[in-house]
Parts: structure tokens; sequence; C-alpha cells
């Protein structure tokens, strides 16, 4: 009588692709809701047109593709639609229109999502060979190529002197003009005639002006606690991201070892230098840090994969959003960060490799050595 | 009545052998021609499949007009050290053959550098370090090394042709493509290399708000590249799906770019 002997591991999480990924958006919508109470209809926009061109994209991707398999293995290839609605295109689209500033001109999320689908992801062989976070070197490649469209970033609603409801932030997006003839600048502007600017783009200049921190956080944008509007979006992505580890769709290793990193880092300097540095919680609760955290970094197929790895890509994700953010020429480094730790990801793998039950680890480093 | 009917009948066959032997002598540098120019504009072309001289293709390729410049001057340089480095194959050490390449390419390089700094100075101040560095140009040492140096002139300089049209033609669709992603026009500043007249050749493709930065810096040059050979390796691929026999034969003949 011959028993069928299956081969480790032998505990299964049935999930599939597209499941995991379904998880990973639900646990968006209490962040995506932030921004819409705060920053109004302009994200939600670019996400739908994200999604929509990410779809295109890969639908004409896989087309390709299909096409080219009939020729040698005509059986047993997947079907498109199965592979088209497995979530990942659609969760890359939706994280990219997050992250783009919510009055961005429409081509700006349609050529980002082509990017990252097209470039970034499918170029190197689709779901699960992307060496890059697709989503993050879209962003990147339209921070480089559009500087001036990628840096217009509104003000939270309750600091603008205008009002913009869904058809104006519609009609903003598509023609740079609200209904009423107001550009994306004048929208930009505070009753006083000042530009408004993010937080951390506030700190940036005021620091390089030779202001103190104290001084800067007076400055309407930070609100009356760490960053008026940023704060409660990142808390909201926070609360997501602990969902997500309750369910286990993410490692804690990671998010845990970035934000303790970005705490050391911040503590430190403020430690040191308290009127040039914001304070910890300044940092974790502004820009993309929690988004980053919990949803960017842990990505599984472009981040570190054993449990050591994991907490190396991390501490080294959150010193490089520090010293980007710190001393870098960008006021946000959470999409360069992680591309960088994207690149060290297969190093880090190398060197962190797991003891396999039976063999010693010194065996293997040896053989490693040579 | 002609000169054979007077010779005998055995110096009238030898006549015939002979003719029959420059005729086919001549078929051959045909066939030889031709297929110097398949290897240069398509099979063996040094920007898409030797992969050689990147450094000018990918840096200087933001407009055709740039493009263009380049890459006329690299023909220039081509042919002219082909040539000479031809012509002068005999009395060369093979020991010591690389510097003295390098030297003929680098007297041609100053010749055409000097020649643009007179007659087009706009192009030559925007080609920049770009132009004296057409020396280093592997795809230039690398004909002078492969291939003028084991064949005669004519050929040699047909080859430096050929190699530089492929070069030049990569270059510009490269530039043609980098232009219209990155600035929506084409032919933007032909007058800089052209003369005044052309400055009526500047297409306004499409209007653009912003320049697409990504197309003009270097990165968006790799990218465009790595399309271009994707569809050139593609191309390969279904021609040699539609005729098989007849690139098996093409792949037995011997390739000129080697020593045979």
């Amino acid at each position: 009588m011959a028993f069928w002997i299956a081969s480790s591991p032998h505990a299964h999480n049935q999930a599939q692709t597209s499941a995991l990924m379904r998880t990973v958006i639900y646990a968006l919508v209490p962040g995506v809701f932030a921004q819409w109470y705060f920053f109004g209809w302009g994200n939600l926009i670019h996400i739908m047109f994200a999604v929509v061109t990410a779809l295109l994209a890969e639908f004409f991707v896989l087309s390709l593709r299909n096409k080219s398999k009939n020729k040698t293995s005509g059986a047993n290839k997947p079907k498109i639609s199965s592979q088209l609605f497995d979530g990942s295109a659609i969760l890359t689209a939706i994280l990219l229109g997050l992250c783009l500033p919510s009055l961005a001109p429409w081509w700006v999320s349609v050529i980002g999502a082509i990017f990252a689908i097209i470039v970034v992801k499918q170029l190197y062989g689709g779901l699960g060979h992307n060496p890059f976070n697709p989503a993050m070197a879209g962003y990147v490649m339209l921070l480089i190529s559009f500087p001036v469209q990628m840096t217009s970033w509104q003000p939270p609603l309750s600091l603008m002197a205008i009002d913009l409801n869904l058809p104006n932030t519609l009609s903003t997006i598509l023609t740079g003009f609200t209904s009423e003839g107001y550009s994306v600048e004048q929208l930009r502007t505070n009753i006083d005639g000042f530009t408004m600017a993010t937080p951390l783009d506030t700190l940036k200049t005021n620091i390089g002006l030779g202001l103190t921190v104290y001084e800067t956080v007076k400055n309407q944008v930070f609100g009356s606690h760490f960053s008026l509007g940023w704060e409660w979006i990142n808390t909201a992505f926070l609360v997501g991201g602990l969902l997500l580890i309750y369910k286990k769709t993410i490692p804690w290793q990671t998010p845990i070892s970035f934000l303790a990193s970005l705490l050391i880092c911040t503590f430190v300097a403020y430690s040191i230098n308290p009127d040039n540095s914001a304070s910890t919680m300044f940092h974790w609760l502004s820009g993309g840090c929690m988004l980053g955290a919990f949803f960017i970094l842990t990505d599984p197929v472009s981040g570190a994969t054993s449990v050591k790895g994991r907490v190396i890509f991390g501490l080294l994700a959150g010193l490089l959003v520090y010293v980007i953010r710190d001393f870098g020429g960008y006021p946000d480094g959470v999409a360069f960060a992680v591309l960088l730790c994207n690149m060290a990801a297969p190093l880090i793998d190398q060197y962190t490799r797991p003891r396999t039950y039976g063999h010693q680890l010194n065996i293997a480093n040896s053989r490693e050595v040579k | 009545m002609t000169n054979n009917e007077a010779l005998s009948p055995e110096q009238a066959g030898d006549e015939i052998a002979k003719q029959e032997e420059k005729a086919q002598v001549k078929a051959e540098l045909h066939k030889e021609f031709k297929e110097l120019a398949v290897q240069g504009l398509w099979k063996n072309n040094p920007g898409l499949v030797q992969l050689l001289g990147l450094c000018p293709l990918l840096a200087v390729t933001a407009t055709v007009t740039n493009a263009l410049g380049l890459g006329l001057a690299t023909l220039l340089v081509l042919i002219c050290s082909n040539a000479t480095v031809s012509a002068i194959r005999q009395w060369i050490p093979k020991e010591i053959r690389i510097p003295i390449f390098v030297l003929i390419i680098a007297a041609f390089v100053t010749c055409v550098q000097l020649i643009m700094n007179a007659y087009t100075f706009g192009i030559y101040q925007s080609l920049g370090i770009f132009l004296p560095l057409i020396v280093t140009n592997c795809a230039i040492i690398g004909r002078a090394e492969a291939y003028a140096s084991k064949n005669p002139i004519k050929q040699a300089s047909f080859d430096g042709l050929m190699m530089g049209l492929g070069f030049t033609l990569v270059l510009v669709v490269l530039g043609a493509i980098r232009e219209i992603l990155g600035q929506g026009t084409l032919f933007d500043g032909a007058n800089l290399l052209l003369g005044e007249w052309a400055s009526v050749l500047r297409i306004e493709v499409y209007p653009l708000e912003s320049q697409f930065l990504l197309a003009i810096l270097p990165p968006g040059a790799f990218i465009a590249m790595g399309f271009i050979i994707a569809l050139k390796n593609t191309i390969d691929a279904n021609l040699k799906a539609r005729h098989p026999k007849a690139t098996e034969q093409i792949i037995e003949r011997v390739r000129v770019n080697f020593d045979s």
C-alpha cells in the first residue's frame, strides 16, 4: 500500500493572488476615504484614470503574449481574463493614483499607469518577475519627467479659498482650469496670496531659508498637530496596514523595522539639532510614510523574502527616507527609498538565506564565500 | 572585322575563358558589395546588433538634428579611416596596429571637428564633447580592425559607407522618437546643421504643455533603444518564420565582417 507523501510546507494558505490583492485593496479604503475627506475628489479621479489605463495596457500585453504562446504550446495557457483581473494591475493603478498630486492633469496618471504596467511590470516578465515596485517606478518616472505638474500639491480643502467640488475637480484635471476659470496655481494660493505647499515641502524650503522648525510649524499647512490632513491620512493607512498584518497578508517585519529605523534616525537628529530636524511623529505622519511602510515596501515580489532580510530591508528603507527628506533635493523620499531598496533586495536575500533544517549554517556560508 | 576572328581558335578560347573569369569576378564583387550593404544596414548594424558606439548614440540623440549631425560626422570619419587603413594595410606591423588605427581615426576626427566648427557652429556647440569622442567610437576602430585591415580599398570604403549609414539611420530614428515624445517636434534646430533655409523643416507634431523629460534624458534613450532592438528582432523572427530556407542559406555563407 503506497501512501502519497507530500513535501513540506504542509500547512497551505489556499488564497489565490486575486484574493490577496483584494484584501490589500480593501485595506486601502480607510486611507482613500481620508484622502477624499481632506483633499477632495482629485485622487479618486486619478485612481479611476489609472485603473482604466492599467487594465487596457495589461490587456494589450497579455494578448500579445498569449498570441506568441499559441504557437509553441497551444493547450494549457492561462486565460487572459483571469490574469487581467487578478487584481495586481488594479492595485498598482490605485497605489499610483493615491500618490499623485490631486490636481495634476489627467495625462499624468495615464502615462504613469502605462509606464508602470508595460515597462516596469510586463517587460520584465509580468506578475512576480518585476524587480521594482511598478507603482513607485511609475511615480518616480513621472516625478522626473514632469517636475512642475508633480509638485503642484493641492492644500487641504479647509485651507482653500475656492470651493472645489466634484465637477470643478474633474474640469481642473481635464483642462487645467475650474469651471469658473481658476488655474491650478490660483487654487493653491491662500487668501493672503501665498502658494501653499505640502508640510514636508514647506519645512524643506523654510529650513533652507534659515528658519527653525519651531517657526515653520506655525504655518497653517501644519495645522494644530503635525501636518494638517496628512496626519489623518497616514493614520488611516496605518489602520489599514495593521488590518493586513492581522490578516497575515503582509509580514510584520518590514513595516515595523522601517518605522523603527525612521524613529531612530529622526530621534537622534532631533536630539542633536532640534532647530533643523522635525519630530519623529511629523516624519511618521506626513508624506507617504505609512502608505510606503505597509503597502509599498511589503510588495512580495520586489522586496526581500527571509525574515532577517525583511528586517534589513525595512531598516535600509527607513534610513534612506530620513536621508532623502533631511539632506536630499526632494521633500519626500519614500518612492526613491523603495526603488533603491528594491535594487538591494537580491543582495540582501543572498546574505540572509535562512538555515534549512538538517543543514549547518556555516557550510552554506562557506560555500557562498567560495 | 573584330579581333576575335583574326585570332586562332585556341586564343579565342583563352579570351572567352578570361572574359568568363572577369564576369565571374565581377559578379562576385557585386555579390560582396551587396552583402556588405545588407550587413551594414541591417544584419550587422553597428547600433542595433553590434551595440557599438552606444555613448554618443544615447547621449546626443535628443533631437533629430543632433543625431543627424553626429551620424554624418561618424559616417565621414568611418569612410576615410577605412579607406586609409586599407590603403596602408601592408605596412602596418601587426603588433602596433591599434595605436596606428587610433592615430588615423583621430586625424580624421580632428578634420571633421574643425570643418564643423567652421561651417556648422551651432551643431558643433550642441554636440560638445561627443564630437571629439568619435575617436573612441568602437564602431570605427572595430571596422578598421575587422574589415579594412584585411580588404582592398574599394570594399573597405564601401563597408565604411554602409556601416556609417546604418549607424546614422539608427541615430536618426532614435532621435526622431525621442524628439517627438520629448518635445513634440521634428527637425527642431535643423537650421544649425543645414543652414538658414532649413528652419522651415521644423514640424510641430503636437503641442506639448511641458516637455516629457524622460525621453530627453539618457534613460529615455536606453528605453527607446531597447524598443527599437526588440522591433528589429521581431522583424527578423517574422522573416525567418516566413522563409525558413532562405535564412538558412544566408547563415551558411561566410560572414564578411570576420576574418575567413
